[in-house]
């Protein structure tokens, strides 16, 4: 990629050199004294003329996090959560990194080999942005930093920013996230404007007891077709940390959007992500959630199908090891008629693990010809995990096809004696199954270009499960 | 050394139900044995117990490969022993794709830190496609899945093709095969034959033996062996069938 990037890159040097300027503010760390707590209000974010409106729905979202209660397991919408993995008072506000941790990072955020452009966060502040397409530029695509975007789209912006309120159950930490966020990714994609390869995000956690923000807003105009890659990474796995993400898809008439999350935090980190897309006429979505770190993960997503012929497709897999709990809640909400919804969430079970699955179909009375699917596969590798699935339809028209269906199963055992007497060892075996048992979820995606960073990802994982089962090896 | 596949006084159970019942059999390298038998006469259940199936308790009895006794052996070890099972209904492994399991298979008969040459590996994966008439995009689809039977069967031979067995125990691999696809099928069992190859095949008719010729033929019935003899008793069984085999001789052998 590199000697393509470079020529490419004078070409967008007006971006690039806005993108120095963040490193440059990154590099110099202005809080010299106590790292501020996160259950302290959050400082002014530094950035210059941030609109009023901005920075009081800051302060007020400060205030309703305050005045929400911490959720209750006794609360339907975070029934078996294990919440005591939630200790906020632990973290310390965003702290930026230093010069030579930025530079480290921004070597280490290799994703596919082909992308259309790039951005790099640590601990809430950019660190790199790229375009690699000068044409994009020229077509009208934005591709900015959150904090440049306020100032520069002030009314796109404004319109779209946290536009849908959190309805899964983390309001509170969705006012967190609004008190506390300070950049992010927004790409606008003009009507019409069709973007080949994917677009790449990396956010990284760094230092012990850290936080982050990430924020995703992505609006796709009338006819436009995007792909963008979300990675969140941790600097060091063994560091503990806070994440909070929010991200909001739009996708106009007729318009395609593949949304592709990589959550490959450390296995320290408490992880929250409430996803919101909404779908318009004749649209389709598709959000592909690659769940591998974190102690505690939370994802949220809903999709609104607010428009006939829409579609929304989604998708996740999830590997789990040692006491890792993968907390999944969704909501396929089908406000139009003749629309589309499937489902697809595999989980992979080892060790002490645990997921939960609280998915509801809504079909809303004027969506009739409603087609929705949920589809919740367990795989347990071991007696002592514990997978939740508590799927829920609530339908309010009369003609609609849904299903729905919760599975749990072991390895099959001559799935597993056929790999075997192929020479193949137990353990490579059961590898090779969970491999193909997540390669269904992956191979939906029809963005060949976001796929092999995944698969990468997902082989990191097992190669980590493999060195602490056998820490002797 | 024994250069064969020596089976001794090998009984096996299914729960607390001995299924093979004392069985003999040698099959030296470079020979093609068939075992015939009616159904439930213990075939599928011998294949299985020397390939290191779980559910199949192994008693009594030994099972050498060139003088080496497999049966302290996991599956996967006896198949790195040069042991090959053809299964007669192959498992379908989902998202796994039928180039990456066999290549996972030879890997694993590699050295730590010793990695398959992928040019290598698709030359001769190919080679070998060719020879069985497998289609290419075969490499890229999932392992068994949604293959006709005779697909299945043909993928059996190539992964034997590939791993490169010293013997090759093929069960029934000719059920459920048209005229076309056995005449393929036996086509690759026939060209990987040679000196350094024992099979035995597996069978309950004739119409195979046409097309791969064995050295010898033994029926075997109730877990034991109780006749064996050249090519031409498959002729006669297929013409006799079963009956003629007496309890005298049952009793003697």
């Amino acid at each position: 990629m590199s000697e393509q990037t470079d020529t490419l890159l004078t070409a967008d040097y007006a971006d690039t050199a806005e993108a120095r300027d963040a490193t440059r503010i990154a590099d110099e760390p202005t809080d010299v004294g106590l790292p501020r707590g996160l259950l302290n209000p959050p400082d002014a974010p530094s950035g210059q003329g941030l609109p009023d409106w901005f920075l009081t729905s800051r302060a007020q979202a400060w205030q309703s996090f305050e005045a929400l209660e911490m959720p209750a397991r006794t609360e339907q919408a975070w029934r078996f959560a294990s919440l005591g993995k939630i200790k906020l008072q632990a973290y310390h506000a965003p702290l930026p990194v230093a010069g030579e941790v930025a530079d480290r990072l921004i070597e280490r955020s290799v994703g596919n080999t082909t992308v259309a452009g790039k951005m790099v966060f640590a601990n809430d502040a950019l660190l790199d942005r790229r375009l690699f397409s000068p044409e994009l530029a020229a077509q009208g695509v934005i591709w900015k930093p959150l904090e440049a975007a306020v100032v520069e789209h002030a009314d796109l912006f404004r319109k779209h920013f946290m536009v849908q309120e959190a309805v899964l159950g983390s309001q509170k930490f969705a006012a967190l996230h609004r008190a506390h966020v300070r950049t992010g990714t927004f790409l606008y994609v003009p009507k019409n404007v069709e973007i080949a390869l994917p677009l790449e995000v990396f956010h990284w956690l760094s230092g012990e007891a850290g936080s982050s923000f990430p924020h995703t807003l992505i609006i796709a105009e009338a006819g436009s077709k995007v792909t963008l890659v979300d990675y969140f990474e941790s600097d060091r796995s063994e560091e503990t940390g806070f994440a909070c993400a929010v991200n909001d898809l739009i996708i106009g008439p007729g318009a395609k959007l593949t949304y592709v999350c990589a959550q490959n935090w450390g296995e320290k980190v408490v992880s929250f992500q409430i996803n919101s897309t909404t779908v318009e006429r004749d649209a389709a979505a598709m959000s592909l959630h690659l769940n591998l770190g974190a102690s505690y993960a939370r994802l949220e997503s809903l999709s609104r199908l607010v428009g006939a012929g829409g579609r929304s497709d989604m998708l996740a897999a999830t590997v789990t090891q040692g006491d890792q709990e993968f907390d999944q809640r969704t909501l396929q909400d089908h406000v139009q008629p003749h629309t589309t919804s499937d489902l697809l969430y595999k989980n992979s079970l080892s060790d002490t693990a645990k997921t939960v699955f609280a998915g509801l179909i809504r079909v809303q009375p004027e969506a009739q010809h409603t087609d929705a699917y949920q589809k919740v596969r367990n795989l347990m590798l071991s007696d002592d995990a514990e997978a939740n699935s508590m799927p829920g339809l609530e339908i309010l028209a009369d003609e609609v096809r849904c299903t729905h269906g919760a599975t749990s199963g072991h390895v099959d055992d001559e799935e597993l004696f056929y790999l075997l007497s192929r020479g193949i060892s137990h353990k490579a075996a059961q590898e090779l199954i969970v491999h193909g048992f997540l390669n269904e979820v992956l191979e939906r995606l029809p963005d060949a270009h976001a796929t092999p960073k995944l698969g990468a990802l997902l082989a990191e994982k097992f190669a980590r499960m493999k060195r602490q089962q056998s820490p002797a090896a | 050394m024994n250069q064969s596949l020596v089976i001794k006084d090998l009984h096996v159970s299914i729960g607390d139900k001995p299924i093979v019942k004392g069985l003999n059999l040698e099959v030296p390298k470079g020979e093609v044995h068939a075992i015939m038998g009616l159904n439930g006469s213990g075939k599928s259940t011998l294949a299985k117990a020397i390939a290191g199936h779980p559910d199949y308790t192994i008693t009594s009895g030994t099972v050498r490969l060139d003088g080496e006794d497999i049966l302290g052996l996991e599956a996967d070890a006896r198949s790195r022993a040069g042991l090959f099972l053809a299964f007669q209904y192959p498992s379908e492994i989902p998202g796994v794709s039928n180039a990456n399991f066999i290549r996972a298979a030879l890997q694993a008969r590699l050295g730590e830190g010793e990695e398959l040459e992928a040019v290598d590996y698709y030359h001769r994966l190919y080679e070998k496609m060719d020879m069985l008439e497998i289609r290419r995009d075969f490499t890229a689809r999932s392992v068994n899945e949604g293959f006709s039977g005779g697909e299945k069967k043909r993928n059996e031979i190539l992964q034997m093709a590939m791993l490169e067995p010293s013997y090759a125990i093929l069960d029934e691999t000719d059920s459920g095969l048209d005229i076309d696809a056995l005449k393929i099928v036996a086509h690759g069992v026939n060209t990987l034959k040679g000196p350094n190859l024992g099979v035995l095949l597996i069978t309950h008719y004739q119409r195979l033996l046409n097309y791969i010729v064995p050295d010898q033929v033994h029926v075997m019935m109730d877990g034991r062996i109780v006749h064996s003899g050249d090519k031409s008793l498959a002729l006669e069984l297929d013409e006799k069938g079963y009956d003629w085999i007496t309890p005298a001789e049952l009793a003697a052998a």
